[in-house]
């Protein structure tokens, strides 16, 4: 031991880990969102009509065209990493990129449909809710954009990751032996997505 | 094995890739982020104490003694964020949990090293953040550690920093929680069954699951209330419709259960410690886990009884109350587990033997007096008194804070290789003991007398009890200072120790002092009639 001078920690690389670690991660995402349904639960119980005349406000059109596209996200995603288990490095990189434009996508219809609604005076302490609205619609508004916006960074946090697991790829870091970036990418991509499913009935459609 | 390493190549001395101090902040080692946690904990610590300390000289006597209403206001918000968020949370976990983790369970490291450094800068930053808020702009927060709406988003004072700052702390404990649950599941050596992993593992495992489950809810909740100040989303704010109870249960939903985030590995290191200075099987190992992860799972189900006066139904107030008293079942059965043990032990009276037994003591004046503020009746008469504040002392600084010197004396000789002086450790243990408790029981009569918590100013008639209080604290610093000055100069300059000096029968013991870097030669095997407690 007297020489032992350069130590070097051993790689412990270990996919299962991995992919509990990630798992765990999600219980703290869904813990987090949990905490805000819990929020609305509350507000709805309490504001029942200001929550149906504020939910007829949005736009259903783009909110199903945002659900539909993330779940064909979801899909290529899954594809993606089935791909690179079968090998097919350049099909995964192709596979993640595409979700990486639908996620693109979806955040362009986010920012026109939040624009629509800042050009009707409707963001959190504007004069017209301040004004205007009753109480039930202010919290439902402030609780839209919370909601909305933290799974929107949420969106972009994922996308983020699927750059680092394209990196990977292209560098020969991710392969079939040792998938857990790509795969950990899917995991929290599909969480992204059933966030925003739950999120697509309770704002747009139940009245 | 069972040699000194003072000048071989562990973990302290080992050269990795980065030299100096480099070599410790950007080290992947988890004995090195141990002792990083350590140092940074205990800075913190220190500072949380000098402004207990300052609040206790103001109530030396009624009225003004030394600072101003709003300054006392600003000084328990931050001695409460600063030992709370920085302190207890972190404490044993990511310090004692780092550290010897790995090795009890005969691993080499936790499952993500990274992640694990990752950590450490986390907590880093987000004591920054805090101290940010102290320094820059209108004011030091002053709402109390609880950060309650609406007053958290109507105060002047600089708020932000301190609720981004607590928000980064709980993602560092997210982290640290993720990897030791990962670790535990993955990395047992060879032959560690569940029911042979040691007491301390397993109460850091049920810690874990609650850094993990609960901490998300009080970090979106800060979240919430910084929106709230810069926006105005009106989620907690009674004049656009939100409601501050709501905020009250969601922040106690985690704050609660973090309470037990900061007893339950206090409790692992005493389960330790008993057994090895009893030199006696620990006496309930099956009942001692099952009460573990009977605290973590109750202990969610507990936080409405910080809101007893804060408007509730009628019929949520008795479950709230009736859990609270269930709750206090497993930690009786560890009481009584720990006493059993020492029944007929051979008994080896060490330093951290005088630290567990004392924690023992305090931590059942703690939990008793933790059922008069349970019961519907008794609360409503002592809510937001000084009684609170010295049920909530006796517990965590009695409790948790004891369990830390406690296991820092007990793990020091395979920390830094090196022993404490006996003599001068357990002086300071009489003198800290002496003066917690001569600072903490007056407030207890205080409280029932009728003096609330959080004033800078009292009534003449608790003049008294507040000269006894303030006494105490100058003794229990005499006490942390005499402590602290042996222990630093041991780590320097103390005798080689032993690999094994209390004859303890946990890995960590089998390797030498301080341990090798990768901390065993090769990986360990626990044979059929090994265990963790195995005294002949």
């Amino acid at each position: 031991m007297e020489h032992a001078h350069h130590v070097e920690h051993p790689d412990m690389y270990d996919a299962e880990s991995s992919k509990v670690g990630m798992w765990l991660f999600i219980f703290t995402e869904l813990l987090l969102f949990g905490a805000l349904f819990v929020i609305y639960a509350v507000y709805r119980y309490m504001n029942p009509e200001a929550f149906h005349l504020a939910g007829e406000e949005l736009n259903r059109v783009i909110g199903t065209v945002n659900t539909v596209i993330l779940l064909i996200s979801s899909m290529t995603i899954a594809m993606a990493t089935t791909a690179l288990q079968k090998g097919q490095r350049n099909v995964a990189i192709a596979l993640v990129s595409v979700t990486f434009v639908i996620g693109l996508a979806f955040l362009v219809n986010k920012y026109f449909e939040w624009g629509v609604k800042f050009s009707h005076g409707i963001w959190p302490g504007s004069e017209h809710m301040m004004n205007e609205m009753s109480h039930g619609e202010v919290l439902f508004f402030g609780l839209y954009f919370v909601m909305t916006g933290l799974h929107a960074l949420h969106i972009i946090i994922g996308m983020a990751i699927m750059v680092f697991a394209v990196r990977g790829l292209v560098r020969g870091k991710v392969h079939p032996d040792r998938p857990s970036l790509l795969d950990n990418c899917g995991l929290y991509w599909h969480l992204v997505d059933l966030i925003w499913i739950f999120l697509f009935p309770l704002f747009y459609l139940i009245h | 094995m069972q040699t000194t390493a003072v000048n071989g190549a562990n973990y302290l001395t080992y050269q990795g890739k980065y030299k100096g101090l480099l070599g410790w902040i950007l080290s992947t080692d988890h004995k090195r982020i141990g002792l990083l946690y350590l140092y940074s904990i205990a800075t913190m610590f220190t500072t949380g104490v000098l402004l207990g300390l300052a609040m206790k000289f103001e109530l030396l006597a009624p009225g003004k003694t030394i600072m101003e209403a709003q300054t006392y206001n600003s000084v328990f918000t931050v001695h409460g964020v600063i030992m709370i968020f920085m302190v207890v949370v972190p404490g044993l976990p990511a310090v004692f949990g780092n550290l010897m983790l790995p090795i009890m369970i005969g691993a080499r490291d936790v499952a993500f090293p990274k992640l694990n450094l990752l950590s450490w800068w986390l907590y880093v930053a987000g004591v920054f953040l805090v101290l940010a808020a102290l320094l820059f702009g209108k004011g030091s927060p002053d709402t109390g550690w609880t950060f309650y709406a609406p007053y958290s988003f109507k105060t002047g004072t600089n708020m932000l920093p301190a609720i981004f700052g607590a928000f980064v702390l709980g993602f560092s404990s997210i982290l640290t929680g993720l990897n030791f649950l990962v670790t535990i599941h993955r990395l047992r050596c060879k032959g560690m069954k569940w029911m042979k992993l040691p007491l301390f593992v397993w109460t850091l495992y049920g810690t874990a699951w609650i850094q993990l489950l609960a901490t998300p809810v009080v970090g979106i909740t800060l979240v919430l209330v910084a929106l709230e100040r810069v926006f105005g989303v009106g989620i907690f704010d009674p004049a656009l419709g939100g409601d501050p109870i709501l905020y009250q249960h969601l922040f106690w939903i985690y704050s609660h259960p973090a309470v037990y985030i900061m007893i339950l590995p206090a409790m692992g290191a005493i389960s330790e410690i008993i057994p090895t200075f009893a030199q006696k099987h620990i006496f309930g190992y099956k009942a001692l886990i099952a009460s573990t992860m009977a605290i973590a799972f109750v202990g969610y189900l507990v936080w409405g009884h910080h809101m007893f006066t804060a408007g509730m139904s009628g019929t949520a107030q008795y479950y709230f109350s009736l859990l609270t008293f269930i709750v206090a079942i497993p930690s009786a059965i560890k009481v009584f587990n720990w006493i059993s043990t020492l029944y007929k032990g051979s008994i080896n009276v060490q330093t951290p033997f005088y630290w567990a037994v004392s924690f023992i003591f305090v931590f059942m004046i703690g939990g008793l007096s933790g059922l008069v503020l349970g019961a519907l009746a008794t609360d409503v008469h002592v809510h937001d008194t000084a009684f609170v504040v010295a049920h909530f002392h006796y517990i965590v600084f009695g409790g948790t804070g004891f369990a830390f010197f406690a296991a820092i004396h007990y793990w020091f000789p395979k920390i830094f290789g090196r022993m404490y002086d006996k003599a001068w450790a357990n002086t300071g243990w009489l003198v800290f003991f002496v003066g917690f408790l001569a600072l903490y029981t007056p407030m207890f009569y205080l409280g029932m007398m009728g003096m609330p918590r959080r004033y800078y100013d009292y009534l003449e008639e608790f003049h008294g009890g507040n000269i006894l209080s303030t006494f105490g604290s100058w003794v229990l610093v005499t006490g942390f200072i005499i402590i602290v000055v042996n222990l630093v100069r041991s780590a320097r300059k103390g005798a080689p120790a032993e690999a094994n000096p209390w004859h303890g029968r946990t890995l960590e013991w089998t390797v030498p002092s301080p341990p090798p870097v990768l901390n065993f030669d090769e990986e360990p095997v626990l044979g059929e009639k090994d265990g963790p407690y195995n005294y002949e």
